[in-house]
């Protein structure tokens, strides 16, 4: 798609990360482009999940740089990467299925006027984030979670996430749970996401997925970084070496 | 969704909106709701409309008479109070089992302190301002102790509440002796049960409550207007208004009749507990739905980690509901102690936990969590109040009226159950 900008939203060098004598990320490098969809793919145990708590505050960083618009920062709980425009939305979703769509969107950073919620702020925010990411699929955003569909919720996490004038949008394993028609309903929300500007960043099993909507690729290989590629330069079959041999060709671990 | 564009997504919107007349559309939803398994207070409306019907054909000239509605309500206060407080554990999805003893003991504190006999644990010969508050921060202490536990130390509720059971069952004994009765003379005290309002003063009670009513309503679908959200058809808006208009008026003018059957003593009017009940339901309704702590309840049940990732202290908010139903069962204690005139061991005991339990589920809170209003604790409080009070009238055996009760709140639990699991299928 369009071409690498020239600074990365957001860049992270030479991570290390371990949880007492289990190093789980060394020396890792990634960047995340504004307009784009980077896709982060590895095996299971690649670091994926680590790398991810890293950018969202979860776990701290034990050395390593992370930058944020290219300024240097330091990112010690999901508050402060919330409030540097980072969201992640959680494989598992975490929506509470008896509120409703507004409610669960605005939890924890509900709308008041003095102690009074302010439900119609709430709703019309609610319902104008959902539009402009051409959500159709939803009847009203007053009906329980609980009455929704896999897709909408996922539907419905993704528009929590890009609420609050987010810049980096991080999805984890967002079509794992999905049917056929429901995956391509929320890649295309991912696409959209990339176009109205965001940084998004997919992390992903499913090669199809992956080729379908990213710009570009990361790979990480037993909690190193194997290769930072732009999808269109690659092939199907060099992704899958690099999350399995952590090397493909001329691409790999000490020339990308 | 065929294609990427952005561009006729608010179109799609408004077009497909609402078919033919708001109003039937309204019912639809409604009804798709009920079929879902979001029953809300319709199992409680329909038992009490059902049981009333049953006892009043049973035994035509003593239930449906002026002197037992009034009844009801004096009767039936003290389990509907307590269980106004339970929603909130159970809307976390916990369970207090001590908040009838809590009652018992918060109510045995306030007596002592007021009581004129000496040579009790407690400094005698307060007034009721010493007296209620005292009963009130005892409930709380008591309610933020099991609440620590329970979400601090992480002992289940059922256990840590419990403990709590006997020990403040034990606590009450050893502040009032083995045996002892104490009486309450305090007139403050007394009227909340013993006395009613002048049937003035209930009117002009009944057109504020339905004036205000009105007032909210009507605010809320103008600022939903305003902000061009879809709100309520206007016939909705009127038909609410207008039902619980009718519904209170018919209330009103029924306790305002004369209904002693003394000629040489007057009693009419709208007991006083009635707008106490009204007072606390209207407090904790407002709480629930139109505060951000109110939204946050019903999160930590719906999905404690969601609750907590979204920035939710839900320790905290676990404990405050915990502390939020030991002070209502303390204001439960101080009524029940004003009806009996007096408080004894057996002051919040006996099965008057179970009934606020019972009361709170068939109103339509849920034992799972996630679900409940302070409305629920009041129609379930009324059902409670017909069962007990029907029975009594029909004159059955205590054996038979524990069976009967066991078996309605059963039902209730299972009706429970069972929307639960329907919802649970529609997803």
């Amino acid at each position: 798609m369009s071409a690498v900008s020239s600074e990365p939203t957001l860049s992270l060098k030479g991570i290390h990360k371990s949880f007492g004598p289990v190093h789980v990320l060394r020396d890792v490098d990634f960047e995340a482009h504004a307009g784009q969809v980077t896709a982060l793919v590895g095996d299971n145990g690649a670091g994926k999940s680590t790398l991810v708590k890293c950018i969202g505050g979860i776990h701290p960083v034990d050395s390593g740089e992370i930058r944020y618009n290219g300024e240097s920062v330091t990112i010690g709980s999901p508050r402060e990467a919330a409030s540097l425009g980072i969201e992640i939305v959680y494989q598992d979703l975490a929506l509470c299925d008896n509120l409703d769509i507004v409610g669960n969107m605005f939890l924890g950073r509900e709308s008041k006027r003095g102690v009074v919620l302010d439900d119609e702020q709430m709703e019309q925010m609610a319902q104008r984030t959902l539009t402009s990411l051409s959500v159709r699929t939803v009847r009203s955003v007053r009906q329980p979670v609980a009455s929704l569909s896999g897709g909408q919720r996922q539907t419905v996490a993704i528009a929590k996430a890009v609420l609050w004038n987010s810049k980096v949008v991080i999805l984890d394993e967002p079509t794992a749970a999905l049917g056929v028609a429901q995956t391509a309903q929320v890649l295309e929300l991912v696409r959209r996401l990339a176009d109205t500007g965001l940084a998004v960043i997919l992390i992903s099993h499913n090669m199809n997925d992956v080729f379908a909507v990213s710009d570009r690729i990361a790979a990480l290989y037993l909690g190193t970084t194997a290769a930072q590629v732009k999808t269109s330069e690659v092939t199907h079959s060099q992704v899958v070496e690099l999350i399995t041999t952590g090397g493909s060709d001329s691409l790999g671990r000490k020339d990308s | 969704m065929g294609t990427l564009t952005t561009a006729s997504a608010s179109d799609d919107r408004t077009a497909a909106g609402p078919p033919a007349s708001p109003l039937t559309s309204y019912l639809r939803d409604y009804w798709a709701r009920v079929r879902s398994g979001e029953i809300g207070s319709l199992p409680a409306v329909a038992g009490l409309l059902a049981l009333s019907t049953v006892f009043e054909i049973l035994r035509p000239k003593l239930f449906l008479t002026k002197a037992n509605i009034a009844n009801l309500f004096t009767q039936g206060a003290g389990v509907t109070i307590i269980a106004m407080g339970l929603v909130f554990v159970l809307i976390i999805g916990e369970i207090d089992l001590s908040a009838g003893f809590t009652a018992g003991l918060c109510a045995t504190v306030m007596t002592l302190l007021m009581t004129k006999e000496p040579g009790l644990p407690l400094p005698h010969g307060n007034s009721w301002y010493v007296g209620v508050p005292a009963a009130l921060v005892t409930g709380m202490l008591a309610g933020a102790l099991i609440g620590w536990i329970v979400s601090k130390v992480a002992v289940p509720s059922f256990v840590v509440t419990l403990a709590a059971y006997l020990a403040f069952q034990g606590v009450i004994l050893m502040l009032l002796g083995e045996g002892n009765i104490v009486r309450i003379s305090d007139p403050n005290i007394l009227r909340l049960e013993n006395t009613s309002l002048d049937p003035a003063v209930g009117w002009i009670l009944y057109v504020l409550v339905v004036l205000a009513y009105a007032a909210v309503r009507i605010l809320k679908v103008r600022r939903r207007a305003h902000s061009g959200l879809a709100s309520e058809p206007p016939t909705l808006t009127a038909i609410r208004i207008g039902s619980l208009a009718v519904l209170l008026g018919v209330l009103v003018f029924v306790l305002n009749m004369e209904r002693s059957l003394n000629p040489a003593r007057s009693l009419k009017g709208v007991p006083v507990i009635v707008p106490v009940i009204g007072a606390l339901l209207l407090l904790w309704t407002f709480v629930l739905n139109r505060t951000a702590y109110g939204r946050h309840l019903y999160a930590v049940g719906g999905n404690r980690e969601a609750a907590r990732r979204a920035g939710i202290d839900v320790t905290k908010v676990r404990i405050s509901a915990f502390v939020i139903c030991s002070l209502m069962a303390a204001v439960g204690g101080i009524i029940l102690a004003s009806r009996a005139n007096s408080v004894d061991a057996n002051t919040g005991g006996s099965d008057i936990l179970l009934k606020s339990v019972g009361a709170a589920v068939i109103g339509g809170a849920s034992l799972f969590g996630g679900r409940g209003r302070a409305l629920d604790a009041v129609l379930g409080g009324a059902v409670i109040a017909v069962i007990d009070n029907g029975m009594g009238s029909l004159g059955w055996a205590s054996g038979t009226k524990l069976v009967f009760t066991g078996i309605v709140l059963l039902l209730a639990a299972g009706v429970d159950a069972l929307s639960r699991k329907r919802a649970a299928a529609g997803s």
